[in-house]
This record gives C-alpha cells, structure tokens and sequence, in this order.
C-alpha cells in the first residue's frame, strides 16, 4: 500500500435484514447458523400463480424506531437504509466531522419498486390526482443517499452505485475512493434493496434465477450443494462508517477492521451470465490494490447465490486470480442464510466480513446436505470456523448482472 | 353533506398529523403551514390531495399558493363544497 494515501477504517456498522434487526443480533444469529426463508403469507401465489412463493423478510419489528409520517415519506428500501445508518452511525460514536468532510454512499440494485409500482396502481384506480406527491423523491434509486446525507448533514458528496447485486459492494469501493482521493474523511456506506414484490418474484422466476423448492424453503438456499436451483429473495440493508485512519486515530475510535483493498472491473460478455474472467480481474486487483500476498487471504465471504453454475464457477475464479494459492482460504456463504439482498447484498456481506475480521469468526454456510465434488475451496460447512491470530485478511465479491464486479479486501485491525 | 367548518378543522387536523407529524391541537385556524407548522411544499401536496379526497371537494395548484393558514384552507375547503 503506498505511504501518501490514506488507510480506510471501518468504525460503525448497522444493518436491518433478515437475521436481526441489529449488528448484534444479526451477527448471533449467523453464527447460529438460522435459515430465514419462509413461504410468503400472502396469497400471491393463488392470485397471480407465482411459481416461487418464498423469500427471506425483514425479521419483524426492524422498523418500528421510525415514526410514521418519517415511514411514509420513504420507500421500503429507504426505510431500511434509515435504520441501518442510524445504528452504523451511532456505532461510530456519532462522530464530530466537518459536513464539508463527510460524504454518503448507498446504492441499490432497483431503487423504490414497491413506491412505483404502488403509484401506479394508484394512477389506474383512483386517478393521477390521488398520485402521493412524495412518489418521485420516494422511487429514486438515490433516495436512501440523499436522505442519509441530510439525516447527517453530509456535504461532501453523496453518491449512488447502482450496479444490480454489486451495488452494496461498489458502494464501498466508492467510500473508500472518497477517503482515498481525500474528498472526505467519514464516508457513511452501503447498500439497500426492498423487492420482494410478486411482479419481481415472477420476474426473476421467469429467467430461471430462483430456487423452486417451495415445498422446503428454508433449505432452498444451498450454495455448494449438489442440488442447489437458484437464489432465494431476501432484502435488507447494510451500512458501514468508514473513516480515514488519521481521523479515526484522532478521535480515539474504535476500529473493527481496514477495508484495504478494492477490484473492479466488468465483464463485457454477457446480461446476466458470470464470467469468470471479470471476476478474476476483479479479485486480483483487490488483492494488489489491499497490497497482501495471496497467503494472507484467510477467508472469502463469497457471493454463492446457490445457483448451480455460479458457485462453483466463482471459486475457480478466485483460485485462478490467486494462482492456486487457496488452501488456507475458509469459504461462506451468508446468503445460504439471509437470502440474496440483491443491492442490500454486498453491503450485507462486507458487514459480516468486517466482524469475520474482527472475532475471528467465519459464519457457516448452511443446507450443504450433499457437498458438490467439484467444490474447488474449504467451506465452513454447517459450522462457524475459526480464523488463526495475527494479520488476516478477508475477500468478499460481489457479482451484478450486467456484468459488473466487485471484490473487496477487509484486514483486521 | 356539507361539513362544519369544524368537521373541516378536525378532518385537516388529522391530515397534517398523518403526514407530518404535527400535534393535531397544533393545527389551529390561525397558524401558517409554512412559518408556524413548518410544512414543506411537498407535504403541502399530499395534505391538499389528502383533503380533496377526504371533503370531496376540488383544490386548484394555482389556489394551494393562496392558502397560507389552516384557516384559509378550512374557509376554501368549505366554500368549495357547495
């Protein structure tokens, strides 16, 4: 890492999902090793015939610190964010920064759906007069930016990566770049999705993305099994406090981890289908960037949706990028848990990453009945797995359709 | 059936509580939306699309500039009935 640039602290953490409404309880939770997907009680499957009728919901109760006329001027997606950020914030000790200093990145992969599709109904059964004049600030998918930057008066910019599954993951990549390039000193980060709507189930249902095991939902999500069939829908949100490590020193903060590293690159190929190629390009250039050796890689929370080509077909990628150098690696899945949070997804999982790093502890990867032969890495299967003492440093991809690819490098502190 | 000019205060009352959070004793004839209730153009909209549904009635965007306090809007909206 060179000397004249600044190294990025995580320094709060928040997030709403599908495991807690917390860091704390979220984080005990997966170590629990707890399967969140359920059958929907809605009757959309009779209404609509859905073919998928199962996600992961926001654990109940997540949003009740926000007062209602707050909750109606945000989308879902917003809501979760809110609340998020409010919990990384004050996690951070609520920091004293100049708002000059202080930027906010959170991308999302679609924005406020539920908000324009409800608004449509509207149009069509009630008429345009009866539109809420609150829908335009509520659908935009800079939304949960911009409320954030004025819930904390953030003035340095606030952006939204919108990048499909790695737009939580490239908004962390993003912070870092306003710390790196010295735009700011406090950069408040993350990602957030609300979709578990039925036009979106029936949508993603219908290029074949999803899990179809709806007489067992909660092992549907199976990553590295042999018979894993698609994703589960989840949703959520994460958001980390990043902080230049002078300001952070400065105000006596506590550091859970560096986020050290970061790749980019897209792939050109190809709507929806991985490409190993990118991914690799991606991993390697975190891998440089977080200036570590491969061997110092310990874990890979990994983007495993549990669709059958892209789990296995990630790990290689790694393998490759890291030439081969991946036996002290311990792999997991999260989403075998939380369900794909889509934008939420990448923020989500560089939150468990970040506390990877910090306790030293890997989460399972769940619903492995059968191990996929072909697995090419050691997964923490069924179990947490310990990480060794002294330097460590985890990799956490996250993959977008369209191409995009995010791989990040966290190190402990 | 036209509403009371009270019927009208208590009905906008509970609007302007719902989408902004505003006590609804706070909501009294006198007070301005924007100096006293501190109520955004924004929320103004969905208190005057709110309203028109709620009284049944028709509130022009060129007269919601001229409603400055509770009382001009609960003096329109009872006009506006007949």
């Amino acid at each position: 890492m060179s000397a004249s640039r600044s190294r990025v602290a995580v320094t709060g953490l928040g997030t709403v999902n599908p495991l807690g409404a917390d860091v704390a309880s979220t984080w005990e939770a997966a170590l629990a090793g707890t399967s969140t997907a359920r059958t929907l009680d809605n009757d959309w499957k009779e209404s609509y015939g859905l073919s998928v009728d199962f996600a992961c919901r926001l654990v109940p109760g997540a949003l009740d610190s926000l007062s209602r006329p707050e909750a109606k001027k945000l989308d879902p997606s917003g809501q979760y964010a809110m609340v998020a950020a409010r919990e990384a914030w004050a996690d951070a000790g609520s920091p004293d920064v100049d708002p000059t200093r202080l930027g906010v990145v959170v991308g999302s992969g679609i924005g406020g759906i539920w908000t324009t599709l409800d608004q449509w109904d509207v149009v069509r059964e009630r008429g345009a007069r009866r539109v809420n004049p609150f829908t335009v600030p509520m659908l935009m998918a800079n939304s949960s930016a911009a409320n954030i930057s004025m819930e904390l008066g953030a003035r340095a910019g606030a952006h939204t990566p919108v990048s499909a599954c790695a737009s939580g993951s490239e908004a962390v990549a993003l912070g870092m770049g306003m710390i790196r390039d010295g735009r700011a000193d406090v950069v408040v980060v993350g990602g957030t999705e609300a979709s578990i709507h039925p036009m979106t189930i029936a949508a993603f249902a219908n290029i074949r993305a999803l899990s179809t095991r709806v007489d067992d939902p909660e092992h549907a999500s199976r990553p590295y099994d042999v018979d894993r069939d698609g994703f589960v829908l989840g949703e959520g949100a994460a958001i980390l406090v990043l902080e230049s490590e002078e300001h952070a020193k400065a105000r006596g903060a506590r550091v859970y981890a560096y986020a050290a590293g970061r790749g980019m690159a897209s792939d050109a190929h190809h709507i929806s289908a991985p490409n190993p190629e990118g991914q690799a390009a991606a991993v390697r250039e975190a891998v440089e960037d977080a200036g570590i050796a491969a061997q110092d890689l310990k874990h890979l929370n990994a983007h495993g949706t549990s669709t059958p080509l892209g789990d296995i077909g990630e790990l290689r990628a790694v393998a490759d990028a890291l030439d081969g150098e991946t036996d002290q690696i311990v792999v997991t899945s999260t989403k075998s848990m939380t369900g794909h949070l889509l934008g939420g997804a990448g923020a989500l999982e560089t939150v468990f990453s970040v506390l990877a790093a910090h306790h030293r502890t890997v989460p399972p990867t769940i619903n492995i009945e059968n191990l996929d032969p072909e697995t090419p890495m050691a997964i923490a299967n069924g179990a947490p797995a310990q990480l060794p003492d002294g330097d460590v440093a985890v990799l956490n991809n996250a993959f977008g359709f369209g191409g995009h690819d995010i791989a990040l490098v966290v190190a402990s502190a | 059936m036209a509403h009371t000019e009270n019927e009208i205060l208590e009905g906008l009352a509970e609007i302007v509580n719902e989408e902004t959070g505003v006590a609804t004793e706070d909501v009294k004839l006198e007070k301005s939306f924007t100096d006293d209730l501190d109520i955004d153009s924004i929320s103004m909209m969905t208190i005057v699309v709110n309203a028109e549904e709620k009284f049944d009635v028709r509130i022009p965007d060129e007269e919601v500039k001229n409603l400055a306090t509770v009382g001009d809007a609960v003096k329109y909206i009872e006009g506006a009935q007949n």
